[in-house]
């Protein structure tokens, strides 16, 4: 029996511009993503990967076509509803860490879980959730320093722990190991293949090939539209 | 997001910029503690005027003359004359008492001092209780010593201590220019009503002062016409009655009709009723300078937190990612605005009060800090607060997500 699908996509079209200017960022893309699995986006720039990372995160809606995440039809929500969305079921991890300056490692990894409406935690739960999520990106020791006093690796790993806090069922990552060196990369690779195997979904952006044959498959896109799907030859190890 | 929580961000907002945040309370700072200071200097000077007023005596009716000038350096004619006030006592009826005053100056002589310039104030036997004085020690004159033109004195308070020292002035006699009186009375100490001291002046029946002391140039031109006669109402009730009373005897007396009367009638509540119309034009003119004040540090307020939502916008983007709604990221700027409202306006509070006390004890005027007048303001300044961080507030809250996780 097939895991269920996180992501499925129907048509997702994005038109930008009016009349003459209308330019088709994303044409008509369908894919799907199942639980469990680590897949790439690849694509030259200005082959709609990041539109279709924007929608995928519910940063943005489609123009038209559906996009069910976790059986649920998110292409038609309001502002409000996409904030809870983002704010249980996805985690973000960005090329540039995304962390609050001047605001220590512990209350970045807080905040998602202050803006959650639906679970009550108080001030010392979330703490303890927080320092969980930051033991398991190996930051322990690191809980009080605030981003500028943490190398680039470091702070990676604080925007991962923010993205796991809220348990999300799809880790978004953007050009992970984009503003990284080589060594760091290749550790956030691991950290992110250690979140595989224990059984996150993760869909990862990246323009190269090499990081993306890390993953299981690689979805190759191209003026708008989807070019191939490769498979990389690699089993979950589950 | 809990309040708390938004609470805390905005405050950290604020403790990050200290300087900016200080000059942005700036206007607010101001605009509070002027219209707190600017209100204790109006109430201070309602007060004083107030107090004026009630001193001259309780329900007090003023008829003041209304001279016509005869040809060239004749006599005027019409006017209110001395045996008014006697028609005035006799023929009205609910009236306490009726004072008519004449003042002069002269060399005043005990047998110990010799003092030059002493005001002196003619007047009729009603006095100490039309114009609300208190005899300390003896008496005052009655009514027929005023008839009689009797040589008697009664001494303010200071003027019997400059003229007598330590020893008893009553039975003592005294020489007014070069007429000889006898003190019978000394008033307590009542101090300065307006530019008035009543402690420093000779009090004498007003006979006495139009027939010895009224300059003779004035006296042959002015006659046994007075400017003014007070009457004394001796119930708040029958106050329009006497008015209506006075004129309708006063018209029969000078053979005029009520329209053409040469004379006016005032109560103190006019007085009062003027007072208080000129007070409050100056208080909403005031209002008004502090009203634009505090709008001025409104727009203040706005043009920074509109700086502070650009240079925030990618932290804006950030908590949209990881979940915050618009209205989150509305509150927390809109509590960022609120913040520096309130805490520019507790700021202005207590310059403003603080302000009032000095401006009093350094120019001498008197400055009353009025409560409501604190709430008032302090009340806009959270107003202002929040009607001038509403825009910006609104402007990150509807920024979207990812053109601000771009921002640089």
């Amino acid at each position: 029996m097939a895991a269920r699908a996180i992501i499925e996509t129907k048509t997702l079209t994005q038109i930008y511009g009016m009349g003459d200017a209308r330019v088709a960022a994303l044409d008509g893309v369908s894919i799907s993503v199942h639980e469990g699995e680590f897949v790439a986006i690849m694509g030259p720039s200005g082959s709609g990967k990041s539109t279709l990372m924007n929608i995928l995160g519910c940063l943005s809606r489609p123009t038209s076509g559906e996009y069910f995440l976790d059986n649920e039809d998110v292409s038609g929500l309001d502002k409000v509803e996409l904030a809870a969305i983002r704010n249980k079921k996805i985690g973000y991890i960005f090329q540039s860490y995304n962390l609050l300056s001047r605001t220590t490692a512990l209350d970045n990894v807080i905040l998602p879980l202050q803006y959650d409406r639906t679970t009550e935690r108080t001030k010392e739960e979330r703490e303890e959730v927080a320092t969980k999520a930051l033991g398991m990106v190996g930051l322990a020791d690191r809980m009080q320093h605030q981003p500028q006093e943490l190398s680039g690796g470091q702070q990676q790993r604080v925007a991962i722990a923010r993205a796991l806090v809220n348990e999300p069922v799809l880790i978004m990552a953007d050009e992970p190991t984009g503003n990284l060196d080589s060594k760091s990369g290749a550790e956030i690779m691991e950290l992110l293949h250690d979140l595989h195997n224990e059984g996150a979904t993760i869909v990862m952006v990246t323009h190269s090939s090499e990081i993306a044959s890390h993953t299981q498959r690689t979805i190759h896109l191209r003026d708008g539209k989807l070019d191939k799907v490769i498979s990389n030859g690699k089993k979950a190890k589950k | 997001m809990k309040s708390t929580e938004v609470f805390n961000i905005a405050w950290a907002a604020i403790l990050k910029n200290k300087v900016r945040s200080l000059l942005t309370m700036l206007g607010i700072i101001i605009g509070v503690a002027a219209v707190i200071v600017m209100v204790a200097i109006s109430a201070g000077t309602e007060a004083t005027i107030n107090e004026e007023i009630n001193s001259l005596g309780a329900n007090l009716v003023f008829v003041q003359s209304s001279f016509t000038r005869g040809g060239a350096g004749g006599a005027p004619e019409g006017g209110l004359v001395y045996d008014d006030a006697a028609a005035i006592a006799e023929g009205v009826d609910g009236v306490g008492g009726v004072v008519v005053e004449q003042t002069a100056s002269e060399t005043v002589k005990s047998s110990s001092a010799v003092l030059d310039g002493i005001s002196l104030l003619g007047s009729t036997s009603d006095f100490p209780s039309v114009r609300d004085m208190n005899i300390a020690d003896g008496r005052y004159f009655n009514e027929l010593e005023v008839d009689r033109k009797q040589k008697v004195a009664v001494l303010g308070a200071s003027l019997a201590e400059e003229l007598f020292g330590d020893s008893d002035p009553i039975g003592q006699d005294i020489t007014v220019g070069t007429t000889r009186l006898v003190v019978i009375g000394i008033f307590e100490e009542k101090g300065l009503v307006g530019d008035v001291d009543y402690d420093s002046r000779l009090y004498m029946p007003i006979t006495v002062v139009l027939d010895k002391f009224a300059q003779s140039q004035f006296a042959r031109i002015m006659g046994d016409r007075v400017r003014l006669i007070y009457v004394e109402v001796d119930d708040q009730e029958n106050l329009d009655n006497v008015i209506l009373q006075i004129e309708l005897l006063l018209a029969k007396r000078h053979d005029l009709p009520l329209e053409e009367a040469d004379f006016t009638v005032t109560t103190q509540q006019d007085i009062i009723g003027t007072q208080e119309a000129t007070t409050a034009a100056f208080r909403s003119l005031l209002a008004w300078v502090a009203g634009v004040s505090l709008i001025v540090g409104g727009i203040g307020i706005m043009n920074i937190m509109l700086v502070s939502v650009t240079e925030r916008t990618r932290e804006i983007g950030i908590r949209q990612s990881i979940g915050a709604t618009p209205s989150d990221i509305r509150w927390q700027f809109l509590t960022e605005a609120l913040l520096l409202s309130l805490v520019g306006g507790l700021i202005g509070v207590i310059v403003g009060v603080s302000g009032a006390w000095i401006f009093g004890s350094v120019s001498g005027m008197r400055t009353v800090v009025v409560t409501s007048s604190i709430i008032l303001a302090f009340g806009s300044a959270a107003l202002v607060g929040a009607f001038f961080g509403y825009y910006p507030a609104n402007k990150a809250a509807e920024l979207d997500p990812i053109e601000a996780l771009r921002h640089e």
